[in-house]
C-alpha cells in the first residue's frame, strides 16, 4: 500500500480543512461542494469549489477559488525569474488593492493562516469567464467581447498604473537596466548559452530609455492567457505573482509580444488589436502618453524575457524541482522568440 | 551498426499516431492536456531524429569559420555567447547575422515549423 499522503493532498481532506477556514471567514457552518484544481503548476495551485453557508436565513452558495502553496511545495531555488515571485500573501494583499481602485480582479476574501494546514494561500471569489485565448480568439460566441477586449485592456492598465504606490505592500522596483540584469543572471544560472539571446540583450542595453519615469505599479505579467473574459470582454485580471514598480509601458510592451497573439499575429495588442487602438484606450482613460518608442523597446525586452522564460521552466523540470512534461516541452519554444528576435532587431 | 527499420523517425511516428488515436480519446482535462504537450514534442523529437545531425554539423562550421577555431557546438557557442554580451560582436557583423538566421531558421524547422 502506497504511503498516506500529507494532510491537505488528497481531495477529501482539502474539502474539509476548506470548510473549515471558510467558516472562520463567513461566521457561520459551512460544507463544500465540487472541488477541482484547475491545470497549472504543482507547486502554484488554484482550486474551484463551492461554499455552501448555513446562514440563519437560509443556505447561502458562494462560488469560490483557492490560491496556494500547497503545504509540501519543493523548497528547491528556482532559476528563473520565479524566484522573484511573490508568496501568496503578498498576491493578497495586491489584490485587494488593486479590487479597492476598481481594477477587474476576483475579489479577494480572506488569507490561509498556518493552523488552517493548506499551504500559504488566499480564498477569492470565482469570476466568470475563461482564460484560454484560443477560445476568446475564434469562437464565435466571442465576436462582440474580440472588439471590447483591447479597449477594456487600455483602460485597465491605466487604472492600474495611477494605483498611488503608498497604499501597496513594498514591492521590487525594476529599472530597464536592472530587468536586463536579471534576465542576464538566468541566462548564467542556466549556463546553456543562447547568442541570439545575448545579442538582443546588449542590442536593448545600448539602447536603454533615456527620460526617467516615476515608477508605478506594474502588473508584469499582463497578457492574453491572464485575464478572464466573457462574451462581455474582461471580467478579471489574473495573476499577479510577479508585479513590481517600474515604467508602466514594460505592461504595454509586453502584452504586444508575438507569443502572447496565439497565431493571430496581425494583432499585435494581444491577438486582438492594434498597438495604436491599445495606447489610444490607455491615453483616454487617463494614463500618461504613450512613448512608442520606448513601448517597442519594452516589446523587444519582452520577446528575449519570455525566451529566457522557457528556458527556465524546462530547467524547473531538468533540476529536479518540479517533473512535468508541460514544463519540459516549454524547452523547445526558445526558437520561437530567437526567430522573433532576429526579425524584430532587423525591422528596428 | 544500423539498428533496423523502422528508423527512429519511424518509430517515434508510430508512437505518437498510436497515443493520438488510441489513448488520446480516453482521457481527459489535466491528463489528456498532457498527452497532446507529449505528443506535440514526438513530432519535435521525429524532425529531430530526421534532421537534427546535420543542422548540428552546419552549425558547427558556420561556427568554427566565424570564429577561427576548434571546439565542440557548446565550447563554441559559449565563447559567441560571450562575446555579445561584452559587445565585442553585434547585429553590425553581417557574417555573425548571416550565421545567427541559418542556426535559428534549423532550429524552428525542428521545434515548431508552423511558426510565423
Amino acid at each position: 500500500m502506497p504511503a498516506q499522503p500529507e494532510i491537505g493532498d488528497t481531495t477529501q481532506d482539502m474539502a474539509r480543512l476548506l470548510a473549515a477556514a471558510c467558516m472562520r471567514h463567513f461566521g457561520h457552518a459551512v460544507r463544500t461542494e465540487g472541488l477541482f484544481r484547475h491545470s497549472g503548476g504543482a507547486s502554484r495551485q488554484t482550486w474551484g469549489f463551492d461554499a455552501i453557508v448555513a446562514h440563519p436565513d437560509g443556505e447561502q452558495r458562494h462560488a469560490l477559488v483557492l490560491r496556494r502553496d500547497p503545504p509540501a511545495a519543493a523548497s528547491t531555488m528556482p532559476a528563473g525569474e520565479s524566484s522573484l515571485a511573490l508568496d501568496r500573501g503578498l498576491e493578497f494583499e495586491l489584490l485587494r488593492v488593486a479590487y479597492r481602485h476598481g481594477v477587474p480582479v476576483p475579489a479577494p476574501l480572506f488569507a490561509l493562516t498556518a493552523a488552517d494546514g493548506l499551504g500559504d494561500g488566499f480564498v477569492m471569489r470565482h469570476v466568470p469567464g475563461t482564460a484560454i485565448a484560443r477560445e476568446l480568439l475564434r469562437e464565435p460566441r466571442y465576436t462582440d467581447a474580440r472588439s471590447r477586449i483591447v479597449p477594456q485592456l487600455g483602460a485597465i492598465l491605466a487604472r492600474l498604473h495611477a494605483v498611488p504606490l503608498d497604499e501597496l505592500p513594498r514591492l521590487r522596483r525594476v529599472t530597464p537596466a536592472e530587468a536586463i540584469a536579471q534576465q542576464r543572471q538566468v541566462l548564467d544560472r542556466i549556463g546553456e548559452p543562447h547568442p541570439v539571446f545575448e545579442l538582443a540583450l546588449t542590442w536593448l542595453a545600448r539602447r536603454l530609455p533615456a527620460a526617467e519615469v516615476a515608477p508605478c505599479f506594474v502588473h508584469g505579467d499582463f497578457r492574453t492567457g491572464n485575464f478572464l473574459a466573457d462574451e462581455s470582454g474582461v471580467t478579471a485580471i489574473l495573476d499577479w505573482e510577479i508585479a513590481h514598480t517600474g515604467d508602466p509601458l514594460e505592461d504595454l510592451g509586453w502584452m504586444c509580444i508575438k507569443s502572447w497573439r496565439f497565431g493571430a499575429v496581425e494583432n499585435p495588442a494581444g491577438g486582438f488589436g492594434q498597438r495604436e487602438a491599445l495606447h489610444a484606450a490607455y491615453e483616454a482613460a487617463g494614463g500618461p502618453p504613450v512613448d512608442k518608442a520606448r513601448a517597442y523597446w519594452w516589446e523587444i525586452f519582452g520577446t528575449a524575457r519570455w525566451g529566457i522564460i522557457c528556458m527556465a521552466q524546462a530547467w524547473k523540470h531538468l533540476s529536479g524541482a518540479e517533473h512535468s512534461v508541460e514544463l519540459a516541452s516549454i524547452g523547445r519554444r526558445c526558437a520561437e522568440t530567437e526567430v522573433d528576435l532576429l526579425q524584430l532587431l532587423s525591422e528596428a | 551498426m544500423a539498428q533496423d527499420r523502422p528508423h527512429a523517425p519511424e518509430l517515434l511516428r508510430a508512437i505518437r499516431e498510436f497515443l493520438g488515436s488510441d489513448v488520446l480519446p480516453r482521457l481527459e482535462g489535466r491528463t489528456q492536456f498532457h498527452l497532446k504537450v507529449a505528443i506535440n514534442s514526438l513530432a519535435i523529437l521525429e524532425r529531430e531524429a530526421a534532421s537534427g545531425a546535420d543542422a548540428n554539423a552546419r552549425e558547427l562550421q558556420r561556427l568554427q569559420a566565424l570564429l577561427g577555431r576548434d571546439g565542440t557546438l557548446a565550447e563554441l557557442n559559449t565563447a559567441l555567447a560571450h562575446d555579445l554580451r561584452n559587445g565585442r560582436r553585434d547585429e553590425t557583423d553581417a557574417a555573425l547575422m548571416a550565421h545567427l538566421r541559418a542556426t535559428i531558421a534549423d532550429k524552428i524547422a525542428i521545434s515548431n515549423p508552423k511558426w510565423r
